[in-house]
């Protein structure tokens, strides 16, 4: 297993729970983002772009690209600024 | 729906111009509502960390940003965070959308201070994940605690650079490269202005010194041609530049990496004050577009000021000290006299570190060369996946300004709201007509200026309770 990508030195002391992402469990630390947990799981390909079909992810990382954005619940949100929650059901977008 | 809350003053914005402007206000005597879509104070230049303090994290200024975040809570400030704004009304009204639905403010006073945000220039590949911007860089790093890849190349202009790469190395990340398309010379140009604050070069100093000493290699006066790799990012393929930073003179090589972070400085974020229709100018050094402002932050619009990097990319100590000048001055023509004397005494210190902010502004700002990294099938407006043989077909079919380049292809109409494509477009408009950045103008600020579920902010309501005109008489 190479060395994580997580860099807080008080990580253990932080509450950890998984949430779903198309259907696989994706480990989390309180105070994550979706992007984040997904990034340190090694899932970097968020969705296809609409426009020309190419992979697309986390981008700009504060909620201005729209190029993370996932489904949940059917609406669309962006991954970098939704935090993560225990039982979360992400999903790509449609 | 319910009567909107009314104040004195509403601040849009809680980085360190906002944050401050609505402090200094509220000291004064001012009734105070502060709106930002940050779970927390801070902006993106001091956002809280997941975990501990800013000055725990080790971010740069981290105290700075903390004793930010302790004075607003101390304050009488009314702060509402998780806001996102969608529309704002002159008057004024300030519609948001927060954790229990939508939100509306009043107040006669309004200050903006929404920041910045980055500026690119597409390369083939820049779509790919694990590309990401400098500044969302900084916000992974310091705030997420988490590093944008195992073997990461740092890439583009300006100081972010530096700092994203000392970053990457302090938190114990494998930095593959920095491309910098600046040399020393260009730096050193800049040295005379940078001198107003012999503290913050320092700090520039000892990053580049951390790189040196890491055994990175420091590609000055490079820029990269292209990334590649299938559904992720598997390398950058760099070569030297030109004056003008055009990459593809010369030889290329390619360094192996799995994250590229990448950005050619800030620009300021003008769609609110351009709904406003507040008169706007075109300033290279201050990052391009901008709201035009007095030093004590007013506009050509009564009641509305603008501060921080929104009102030109100066930098967070310039930010900070113009916020508490807009603070005071808001306050001051609100009838609070005292103000007045404070705003004078402070002016000069925000100037001196409006000098600084210029400079590095200056040495972020792209250069044409690098448009013909471009290929025609390189894309530009991400949203909309458009490359650049759509917008140099419509520019030849005479599309000559943004709002007409957006009408013939949709370039900056999807949900980034042309945030990420317009500079570029607007730079191969220059190219192709030689027109300047004033002829080929700014798009159309349209609400929302975030994307927001309908659905959302309709809200709950009954049908039958809508006002239905009677019918005309036949």
């Amino acid at each position: 297993m190479p060395k994580g990508l997580r860099i807080d030195e008080t990580l253990a002391s932080r509450r950890s729970f998984h949430f779903s992402f198309e259907g696989r469990e994706i480990p989390a630390y309180e105070g994550e983002s979706v992007a984040t947990a997904l990034l340190a799981a090694g899932i970097t390909k968020l969705r296809c772009s609409p426009g020309d079909g190419g992979p697309r992810g986390l981008f700009c990382a504060m909620g201005v690209c729209q190029e993370c954005v996932v489904s949940v619940a059917g609406q669309a949100v962006e991954a970098c600024r939704l935090l993560a929650a225990p039982g979360l059901d992400v999903k790509v977008q449609p | 729906m319910s009567a909107p809350d009314a104040f004195d003053l509403a601040v849009i914005g809680g980085g360190p111009a906002g944050a401050s402007a609505a402090i200094e206000a509220g000291r004064a005597g001012l009734r105070v509502v502060l709106l930002d879509e940050g779970r927390s104070a801070g902006g993106q230049v001091y956002r809280a960390p997941v975990s501990g303090t800013g000055a725990s994290s080790g971010q740069p200024d981290g105290a700075v940003g903390d004793r930010l975040r302790a004075d607003l809570a101390a304050s009488t400030v009314d702060c509402r965070f998780d806001h996102r704004i969608w529309l704002v009304e002159r008057g004024f009204r300030v519609h948001g959308l927060g954790p229990d639905g939508p939100a509306t403010v009043e107040a006669p006073r309004l200050v903006i201070a929404v920041g910045a945000q980055e500026r690119h220039r597409p390369v083939p590949g820049w779509t790919l994940p694990g590309v990401i911007g400098l500044a969302g860089a900084t916000n992974l790093i310091k705030s997420q605690k988490i590093l944008p890849g195992r073997r990461v190349v740092v890439a583009g202009s300006g100081p972010l650079l530096l700092l994203v790469a000392a970053s990457i190395l302090k938190a114990g990340g494998e930095l593959a490269a920095v491309i910098d398309a600046n040399g020393r010379m260009d730096w050193l140009r800049h040295a005379p202005q940078l001198m107003a604050r012999p503290d913050l070069v320092g700090r520039g100093a000892k990053w580049l010194a951390a790189i040196l000493r890491a055994g990175v290699p420091l590609l000055s006066r490079h820029a990269l041609r292209r990334i590649v790799g299938d559904d992720h990012v598997e390398g950058v393929v760099a070569g030297p530049v030109t004056g003008d930073w055009d990459p593809s003179a010369s030889g290329e090589f390619q360094i192996a990496c799995d994250a590229v972070c990448f950005g050619y400085g800030l620009a300021p974020a003008t769609e609110t004050t351009r709904l406003l229709g507040v008169k706007h100018e075109y300033v290279p050094d201050m990052g391009g577009w901008r709201a035009v402002t007095l030093p004590d932050g007013s506009t050509s619009v009564a009641g509305l000021y603008v501060c921080g990097d929104g009102a030109g990319v100066l930098g967070a100590a310039a930010a900070a000290l113009q916020g508490r000048v807009t603070g005071l001055a808001a306050a001051r023509d609100s009838g609070h006299a005292n103000a007045a004397d404070a705003v004078e005494r402070l002016l000069p210190q925000a100037a001196r570190a409006g000098r600084f902010g210029m400079a590095m502004t200056g040495l972020a700002l792209p250069r044409d060369g690098l448009l013909s990294a471009m290929t025609p099938e390189t894309i530009i407006c991400r949203c909309e996946g458009l490359r650049r043989a759509d917008i140099d077909s419509a520019i030849a079919a005479g599309s000559q300004t943004l709002n007409g380049l957006k009408s013939a292809t949709r370039c900056g109409m999807g949900p980034c709201g042309g945030r990420v494509c317009e500079d570029t477009a607007a730079a191969l408009i220059a190219q192709h007509t030689g027109l300047s950045r004033e002829a080929i103008g700014q798009s159309t600020s349209r609400p929302p200026l975030r994307p927001v579920p309908l659905g959302q902010l309709a809200g709950a309501f009954n049908y039958l309770d809508l006002p239905m005109p009677e019918p005309a008489p036949q």
